[in-house]
This record gives C-alpha cells, sequence and structure tokens, in this order.
C-alpha cells in the first residue's frame, strides 16, 4: 500500500530523503501549473515552485501532521504567489508561454493547413482563457485555479485562503461570473466549441 | 428559491458537491427561470473550455536546478540535538568556565595563630583541668589568693630593692 503524503513528510522528518524525492516528483507538475496561472510567467512559476519545495525541505525537522499535505503546501505556494504578484517584480518580465510554444512548434506546415489552422484556434482559445483567469482578483485566482485545475473541495481552499466555506462560494460564484462574462464569445455559441472530456491540471 | 439564493449553491451543483437538498432546491429554480438555466449552460460551457488548457510542463532544467538548491541547503550535525536553544547552551558553558575556575583557585590558608592557640590548648587540657579541680577545692578556698601573696612580698622586694639602691 503506497504510503501517504503525511506519512512521506514525516519519513522526511526522520531523515528519509527518498520520500522528500517522491513528494517532489508528485507535486512538481501540480505547483508548476498552478503558479504557472497565478504569475503567468513560466520561469517566475518555476522559481516560487523551487522555493516552496526549498521551504518544505527547511521546515521538515519542525513537520506536525495537522492539516492536509497539500493544504499546507498550497498554502505556501500561495502565499508566495501573492507576495510575488504583490511586489510586482515579475509583471514588467512576462515572457508568453505561448510565445514560447510558437518559437518551437513551426506553424507553416502546407500539407497540414487544417491541422495547423486547428491548432491556432486552440491556442487562441487557450490564451482567452489564460488571460481571463489571470484578470481575475489574486484571491478569486487562487480559488478558481485551485478549484478548476486541482479539484479541491471547499474546505481544503477555505483553508489555503483562509475564508470560510460560504465566503468561498460566493467567491467562486464572483470568479466564474466574471470569466462567462469576459467569455462569452466563447460560451455563447456551443456549436462553435466542442467539449473537452476530463480535467487539465 | 430566489435568483440570489441560487447563485449560492450554482457552483455546488454544477460541480456535483452540493447536498441532495440543494440539488432539489437548484433543479425546482432551474425548471422555472429561463435566465439561471441559460447561466448554468454558459458555465458548463466555460468549465468544458477550462478543461481543455493543457497542462504546462516544468523547463528541462528544473529538477536538476532545484536539486542543486537543495544540496546548496546547510544540513544539521548529528549532534545538533545536544544544544536544543542557543541561550541554554551559552548558560550551560558559562556555569562549567565559573566551576572549572572556582576549583582551580588556591585554597585559602588559615591563619597559622589560630591552629597554633587550638594546639596549646589541647596540649595543656591537662594543666587545665587540674587548675579547675584545684580552683574548685574548698579547703584551699581559705588560702589567701596567689595575687595576695604577691602583693605582701612586693615591698619586701621594693625594700630589699631600695636598701641596694642606696647602698
Amino acid at each position: 500500500m503506497a504510503r501517504t503524503d503525511v506519512q512521506l513528510m514525516l519519513d522526511v522528518k526522520a531523515g528519509n530523503e527518498l520520500s522528500f524525492e517522491v513528494l517532489l516528483q508528485k507535486y512538481r507538475l501540480p505547483l508548476v501549473n498552478f503558479l504557472c496561472r497565478m504569475v503567468r510567467d513560466q520561469a517566475t512559476a518555476e522559481d516560487l515552485a523551487q522555493e516552496v519545495f526549498l521551504r518544505v525541505y527547511r521546515a521538515r525537522k519542525e513537520y506536525t501532521p495537522s492539516a492536509k499535505f497539500t493544504t499546507w503546501l498550497f498554502r505556501i505556494a500561495t502565499n508566495l504567489a501573492l507576495n510575488s504578484i504583490r511586489d510586482g517584480k515579475h509583471q514588467q518580465m512576462q515572457i508568453s508561454i505561448d510565445a514560447r510554444e510558437e518559437d518551437e512548434t513551426p506553424l507553416e506546415v502546407p500539407a497540414r493547413e487544417k491541422l495547423a489552422e486547428d491548432r491556432l484556434i486552440e491556442r487562441e482559445r487557450n490564451e482567452m482563457i489564460r488571460q481571463a483567469v489571470y484578470s481575475l482578483p489574486e484571491e478569486q485566482r487562487v480559488a478558481v485555479v485551485l478549484h478548476k485545475y486541482h479539484d479541491m473541495d471547499y474546505s481544503e481552499i477555505g483553508k489555503i485562503l483562509g475564508c470560510s466555506e460560504s465566503a468561498l462560494k460566493s467567491l467562486l460564484f464572483r470568479a466564474y461570473e466574471a470569466l462567462r462574462v469576459q467569455l462569452a464569445l466563447l460560451v455563447a455559441k456551443p456549436a462553435a466549441h466542442p467539449a473537452g472530456e476530463g480535467r487539465g491540471i | 428559491m430566489s435568483c440570489e439564493k441560487f447563485s449560492g449553491t450554482l457552483i455546488a451543483y454544477l460541480d456535483g458537491r452540493a447536498s441532495a437538498g440543494e440539488r432539489r432546491d437548484v433543479e425546482a429554480h432551474l425548471k422555472t427561470c429561463a435566465a439561471c438555466r441559460e447561466r448554468a449552460e454558459e458555465f458548463r460551457r466555460l468549465w468544458q473550455a477550462m478543461d481543455e488548457a493543457p497542462a504546462i510542463e516544468p523547463s528541462l532544467g528544473f529538477d536538476a536546478r532545484l536539486r542543486q538548491r537543495l544540496a546548496a541547503e546547510p544540513q544539521r550535525k548529528s549532534w545538533a540535538w545536544l544544544l536544543p536553544a542557543p541561550r541554554l547552551s551559552l548558560a550551560v558553558a558559562l556555569l562549567a568556565i565559573l566551576t572549572l575556575w572556582v576549583s582551580n583557585r588556591q585554597p585559602v590558608v588559615e591563619p597559622v595563630q589560630g591552629s597554633e592557640a587550638q594546639f596549646r590548648m589541647i596540649k595543656d587540657l591537662g594543666v587545665l583541668e587540674n587548675y579547675d579541680v584545684l580552683k574548685n577545692f574548698e579547703p584551699l578556698s581559705d588560702l589567701p589568693a596567689a595575687q595576695e601573696i604577691h602583693d605582701q612580698s612586693q615591698p619586701q622586694q621594693d625594700d630589699d630593692t631600695g636598701s641596694g639602691t642606696s647602698n
């Protein structure tokens, strides 16, 4: 039976470095994705994700399993992201993730013109969504990203943000309402937007 | 259910986390309110569009950089548990220094005079006991005291001396 995150963290506290490696591999992708959606710039998001892991590692000796491991992990990540946004030091150097992808993947492939067009549309849609999420007020953004992309329950998001479940539901409704209005072009015409299955990270 | 109250439970209804009672209330409201029905549909389509966003992979150097930073973290020494608190450690060290200093000091030399007096008293203890017995011996109390004998004998000596000087 696989060890739980809390058990792994207690192993790390006892000096087992391999357990930290397991936690690192398990949460590197979710953390980088969460932070990319919070600070937008991937280089900054990766720096912050590394800082989260370093803080967890530094705090290993004092770790007490008083909450879910993910609650603790994402609370650290949220605080770092909000501080980074409020500092504003990274906002000037926003490197578009999509711009990087465009550099890496050439679109002009004559034999696959239709495919390239589809990919372009898909990329534009994703960029619209990212921009809309990024334009939300900070707390709404945290709530939406954790709810939609990390499938967290209300109580856990509430603990991360330090608010009650009812306050969180209200916060989420306002956030999704803002997104619905902002992305009216995407959500108002169902025929133009094929439904995707499953949740992203 | 009003549209305002509906908004508080709509998200939980759509993500499947609403209670049975909340679900019933929302469904009842959706049957009667076209605007909220439309909003709920648009929320569903919004979520579907958001689901299509691809996951962002960390860059190739991410793990290597992280391991480098972790390796640079100072490791705790195996004996670190002996030092639970810096202040306590300092207090213990000062106490140890004080103990060493006190134990290495030269012993204080007692004054010789006191010990010699004690020694003489012990040596003369027998004489002193005899003195006490003689002092308290009643028949002897009738005898003139030694001072008186001395006083009586003094004028004779003076006379002798005077005669001597006159000579």
